[in-house]
Order: structure tokens, then C-alpha cells, then sequence
């Protein structure tokens, strides 16, 4: 009862709430009814900070498309609905989309658990669902959902050890290893994965801790990596839990030796000074060679400006901002290539094709139409994000740093 | 997996005095609010955040945090005193206190999201980082600063309400309306003063917040379980109840924490509540 009445008080007084419907800039150069796609975003709850960026990157590529030649020369129209956070809130807007609304396409929302909500509902209704933050590709079972996010199809495995290379090209690798780690679902399975391969790499655990995700105190959790003395601490967490475990260890004058992040949040553990050094994973950054992909420059400026105007703290595009924008890009291609707003035809040609996006040429005919495995490791290295493994992703002139 | 060393379970001792100051400071107005109202306030936890975020805005304007106190202050109470003309302009009965404090916590969180986003905000100051050592413990000092005012407030109004005319006049009120009102208590009045102290301290919870938390709206919603243990575990209506029993579930959390696995810790205060409801049934109002 009381989501209910939360609801029902969203829906009057929150601005960001219900619909959104961007459409009225620039139809100068489209005509006809516009193609109207639909999707949820978290816009409140736990997930809203991180979701903004997706709003933002869709406001952005609805907008440019509409001042070219939209879809198929209409223009297009966004109707995006706030899931609260709610996986189960987001199949019912899914649900929603498709049979009231009547939307043409869908586009994904954010986070693994509503994006998993959002593919019951798109396969029901045979929707193709191009989504960009699903983390666990193994759960994704429905044949015309095509992901943005290129972790591969086994990132559990594949990530672990492109960072563990990555430490090993150090002039000292760490021998010892401490994984803690949030429950959150698609975190949690990347540190299990982390487990495995640290194991058979001949890493030491010296330390294995969870926590539940919305966890607030994080001082005996410091407490106990400092004990451990671990040559490098692998954080599974996600959104602030890194900054959050960082301080409590600056609180008890510790700092480790090397830190990775899985899925931090990029403005606060860039803007700490006990984020120096962080590792994370990534698949853009805003440098050299990822700005040297098509359209990529462009995006990131108009991000930025968009970003800085929304009042962002952090105004950069990384993985977040890069795999929403592939999305748009994904679902672009496959509707221009085929002149058509079939979810047959377009998950027909998605299946067979290669695209190009900002992050790179994805693909999707791997297991759980995955393709390669494009994340890198990137570091906070004064006041910035860049990637520094492999060297051939690496910001020009960055090499990794230990603290 | 080996014992965790003294020095491990001191700080995580202190560690959890220090969270559980928090929650006693939080928990304090809610417990005199439902103790002496009769008004479940799911409000206080929005406006702690509000005063979160106008401390951190006010500092970002160069204000000392602990300065913007006198802003916030005087403004909660003012704001307090509103609220509760507002629900008694309408008559509203104790269970409908919880849902339209609902309601109004969930237009505090469209409001503060419209105002800074949803993104993080963390409040940089010159003392935020501040700590010192005491032998091999770490004292970190904007947590110090949060127990020095959850010590000072939840004492000063316990005193107040046991040896002040006013305070015994607010408990005579709580415990019998009509039978205090035959012998000339304004009701009325002591509501709305009581109401404006409860939203007063909110914000002084509010600015402790942000001088040692990120800041994001739906983090008002975090605190909610825990606090209310707090407070049932603590007694309602009683003032160093919310922080005793903050403490103990602070330091229960953050020893489970360093002995076990941590992701047993939540369950702690619940489990705590449960016991203490168990034994000693009727005895938290």
C-alpha cells in the first residue's frame, strides 16, 4: 500500500516522474506521425543518480535525430516512464508501453534487474529490446534482445583477467588478494567470478567479505582489509560503496596498495582524494582512441554542455553515458539498414550485422547475443579517468600507477 | 578465518558509538513526535535530508557547516510549527499521521531531486576529513562532533522534560489531553512548540549527516528501519532512549561486522527489537 501511495504522489508531484515525451525541438527536417519509443528509467529511488546520464544521453540523441531525418524521415518521439528503481514497477510500465501507449520500438531501461523485468515482457509481445546496462549476460534469454554494454558473453571471467594481466605487467604484481564485495546482484557475480580466476592465477586470498547493497557503515569492513594487508583490494561494489569504503579506510589512516572498483559511481570516486589510483572497468573514456570514433567527439561535447546544464557534479562520459548512447546508435542502424519498425526484421538484421557505435563495432551473435568482451581497466590518475590497460586503449602517455 | 585483533573490535566499537549516535540523534525527534503527538512523522527523515543538503548548499557558499546550524535551526522550527497546524487543522488521527508524512516525505525528495539532482553531493569542509589518534584509535571529527550533539540534545531535553513546567506540562498533555487541559495546559500551543523542536532537530541531524555522508535523495529512505528500532527499542516519547538504544544496535551492527560476515549485520537491529519486544512487551510507549 505504501508503493502505492508513493506512486500516486510521484505521479502528481515529481517532475521527473511519469512521461516524459520529447519531441517538440525540431521536426524541421522529418514529417508524418513520429516513431514513438518507449522505455523506463530509473528517475527515482537508489539507481536515480546513475540513471539521469541515460536520460540525458536519450534526451540528446532524440534531439539530434530529430534535427536530420529522425526514423525513416519521422521524427521520433521518446516516452520515457520513471520505474523507481523497481524492477517489478518496471515490467508493469513495459507492459504499459506496449499495450496503452503503443509504442513503435523499445529501448531498455537501466540496471540488470529491470532490464531483466523489461525482456519477460518484450518477449511476450516479440519486441526487439536493445538495452546498455545489463550485467549478467547468462540470465538474458530472449532472442531479440541485443545488449550494448560489450562485457562478452562470460565478463566474470574475461574481465578478472584482463585486470589481472593488466596488475601483472607491474614491476611488483600483488601476490595477495582481498575480495569484498556487495550483494547487488550483477556486482556480486562479477566478484565471485574475480574469486575464480584470482585462484587459479596463483593469487592469495587473504580476506572474502559481502555485505548487503544499501549497507551505510563501512568502518569494521576497513578494518578488517587493513588487518589482512592485501597487496590489492578488489571492491565489488557499486554506485557510492567504493567512496564509502575508501573513507572509512582514510578514517583509519589506511590506504591499500591497489584498488579496484567494480562499478563505481565516476563523479565522487574521481572528485575524492582517497579515490587516487582507483582501477575500474571500462569501455569509454574521453580520450584518444575512443574520441576518435565516429561521432564519438561530437557526443561528448554535447554531453558535457547538457551534463554541465543539468547540474551534474561530474559531467564526463564513461561507460554509462557511451553504452546508452550505443543503444540509440543499435537501434538506429538496424532501422535505417532495414527501412522498417519490424521488431522481426530489425532483430533479423541485428543478428547477422556489425555495428558502429562510439565503444567500437559491436556485434551479436554470441551466446546470449553477446559479442567480444571490449571492457577495459581504467584509473584515476590526477583528478581523471583514463584507461591504462591494454596499451593499445591506453590515453596516450598513461601507464598504470600504484599507490 | 582468525579472531579479529583488539585493535580491529575497539574501532569498530567505536565505530558503531559513533553510528549510533546518528541514529539516537535521528531517532530523538521521531520519538517525541510519536511519544507526545502522537504523530508517526515519516516526515523527520526528509527533512533531516533537507537540512543535509542546505548545509552542504550553504557551505558551498562558503558558510562554516556547523554556522549554517543557525540558519537551519530557526527554519526547521518554522517549518515544524507549520506542519503541525497544518495536521491539526485537519484533525489528523495518529495512523493517518504515518500517510500523509509519507506523502509529504515523497514531495521532500521530488523537491530535493529537482534542486540538486539525483546525482551525489558530498560536503567538503575544512574540518570533514579532520581526525585524531587516541592511543591506537582513530577519532574521525565530524562523527565526534555528531555524538558531542547527540549527547548534548538528547540530555538537555530530558532535563527539560522532567524538570521544566513546560516539559512536565508537554508529558501531561501526552499522557491524559483533557484532564491537562482542565488544568490550563494549552495543548495547542505545546504541540506546535514541540513540533518545531522535533523538525528543529532533524535538521541539526540533517547537517551531522552531511558532514560525514554522500548525499542522495533516495537515501532518505535507508535510515527508516533502523532509526524506528531505534526508537521502539529506546521507548517513544523518551529522550536518551533513541540514543542508548542507537548505540547498542550501532555497536551490535559493528561488531557482527568485524567478527562475522558483515552482510549479517542489518539483520542485528531487528533482531535486537524483536528481543527487547519479547521481553519486555509493552513497555516501549
Amino acid at each position: 500500500m505504501v508503493n502505492a501511495i508513493r506512486r500516486s504522489f510521484i505521479s502528481r508531484f515529481a517532475f521527473v516522474g511519469m512521461a516524459v515525451l520529447l519531441s517538440a525541438t525540431a521536426f524541421a527536417a522529418t514529417s508524418g506521425p513520429p516513431v514513438r519509443i518507449g522505455s523506463t528509467l530509473a528517475l527515482t529511488g537508489p539507481l536515480a543518480s546513475t540513471a539521469l546520464v541515460h536520460q540525458i544521453v536519450g534526451e540528446i540523441y532524440v534531439e539530434e535525430a530529430n534535427k536530420k531525418n529522425g526514423f525513416l524521415g519521422r521524427p521520433l518521439e521518446w516516452v520515457v516512464k520513471d520505474d523507481q528503481s523497481k524492477p517489478d514497477l518496471a515490467r508493469t510500465l513495459y507492459e504499459q508501453l506496449i499495450t496503452v501507449d503503443k509504442v513503435d520500438l523499445l529501448m531498455g531501461p537501466y540496471a540488470t534487474g529491470a532490464i531483466l523485468s523489461a525482456m519477460g515482457v518484450a518477449q511476450r509481445y516479440n519486441k526487439v529490446l536493445v538495452h546498455h546496462t545489463f550485467g549478467i549476460p547468462s540470465l538474458a534469454k530472449y532472442d531479440a534482445q541485443f545488449p550494448t554494454w560489450s562485457l562478452g558473453s562470460d565478463p566474470a571471467a574475461t574481465f578478472p583477467n584482463t585486470l589481472f594481466d593488466a596488475l601483472a605487467a607491474l614491476p611488483k604484481p600483488p601476490k595477495t588478494i582481498a575480495i569484498v564485495t556487495s550483494k547487488f546482484p550483477s556486482v556480486h557475480f562479477m566478484s565471485l567470478g574475480a574469486r575464480e580466476v584470482a585462484k587459479k592465477r596463483g593469487l592469495q586470498e587473504v580476506l572474502f567479505l559481502e555485505w548487503d547493497f544499501g549497507n551505510r557503515e563501512f568502518g569494521p569492513i576497513a578494518g578488517r582489509v587493513k588487518d589482512a594487508k592485501p597487496d590489492l583490494v578488489w571492491v565489488g561494489a557499486i554506485g557510492l560503496e567504493g567512496n564509502q569504503l575508501l573513507d572509512a579506510m582514510k578514517k583509519i589512516d589506511y590506504a591499500p596498495p591497489l584498488h579496484f572498483h567494480m562499478y563505481p559511481a565516476p563523479g565522487p570516486m574521481v572528485q575524492a582524494p582517497e579515490g587516487k589510483n582507483a582501477l575500474a572497468a571500462t569501455i569509454f573514456e574521453e580520450h584518444p582512441p575512443f574520441i576518435n570514433n565516429p561521432g564519438a567527439a561530437e557526443f561528448v561535447k554535447l554531453f558535457n554542455e547538457r551534463a554541465t546544464k543539468a547540474g551534474l557534479p561530474y559531467t564526463g562520459v564513461e561507460t554509462q553515458a557511451a553504452a546508452s548512447y550505443s543503444a540509440w546508435q543499435v537501434l538506429d542502424a538496424a532501422v535505417t539498414a532495414t527501412k522498417s519498425l519490424d521488431d522481426k526484421v530489425l532483430a533479423e538484421w541485428l543478428r547477422k550485422n556489425r555495428v558502429d557505435t562510439i565503444q567500437g563495432k559491436l556485434r551479436f551473435d554470441g551466446p546470449s547475443n553477446y559479442g567480444d568482451d571490449l571492457m577495459r581497466v581504467k584509473q584515476v590518475q590526477n583528478g581523471r579517468w583514463v584507461t591504462v590497460w591494454p596499451k593499445a586503449s591506453a590515453a596516450p602517455g598513461a601507464t598504470l600507477m600504484t599507490n | 578465518m582468525g579472531f579479529p585483533s583488539a585493535t580491529l573490535l575497539a574501532q569498530s566499537v567505536l565505530s558503531g558509538v559513533f553510528v549510533g549516535a546518528l541514529y539516537g540523534l535521528l531517532g530523538l525527534g521521531l520519538s517525541l513526535s510519536w511519544g507526545l503527538l502522537r504523530q508517526i512523522n515519516l516526515a523527520h527523515f526528509a527533512l533531516a535530508f533537507l537540512g543535509a543538503y542546505l548545509c552542504y548548499q550553504l557551505s558551498a557558499g562558503g558558510l562554516d557547516p556547523l554556522l549554517t546550524l543557525a540558519i537551519i535551526v530557526p527554519a526547521f522550527f518554522l517549518l515544524g510549527v507549520a506542519l503541525q497546524w497544518l495536521l491539526a487543522r485537519f484533525d489528523i488521527s495518529a495512523f493517518n499521521s504515518l500517510l500523509v508524512t509519507f506523502g509529504l516525505t515523497v514531495i521532500i525528495e521530488s523537491v530535493i531531486q529537482s534542486i540538486w539532482t539525483a546525482d551525489f553531493r558530498r560536503l567538503e569542509s575544512t574540518y570533514g576529513n579532520a581526525k585524531f589518534k587516541l592511543g591506537v584509535l582513530y577519532i574521525p571529527v565530524p562523527e565526534l562532533l555528531t555524538l558531542a550533539l547527540a549527547l548534548a540534545l538528547s540530555f538537555s531535553i530530558w532535563a527539560a522534560l522532567r524538570y521544566t513546567d513546560l516539559g512536565k506540562a508537554m508529558r501531561a498533555a501526552a499522557e491524559d489531553g483533557p484532564i491537562a487541559a482542565a488544568f490550563g495546559v494549552n495543548q495547542h500551543a505545546l504541540a506546535l512548540l514541540l513540533s518545531g523542536v522535533c523538525a528543529a532537530l532533524a535538521g541539526v541531524a540533517g547537517v551531522c549527516i552531511a558532514l560525514s555522508y554522500t548525499l542522495a535523495p533516495a537515501q532518505i529512505y535507508a535510515w527508516i528501519g533502523v532509526v524506528f528500532a531505534a526508537v521502539m527499542m529506546g521507548g517513544l516519547g523518551r529522550a536518551l532512549g533513541p540514543l542508548v538504544a542507537g548505540i547498542v544496535i550501532g555497536v551490535s551492527e559493528a561488531l557482527t561486522m568485524a567478527i562475522t560476515a558483515p552482510s549479517w549485520a542489518p539483520l542485528v537491529s531487528f533482531s535486537l527489537l524483536i528481543f527487547v519486544l519479547l521481553l519486555r512487551p509493552g513497555k516501549t510507549q
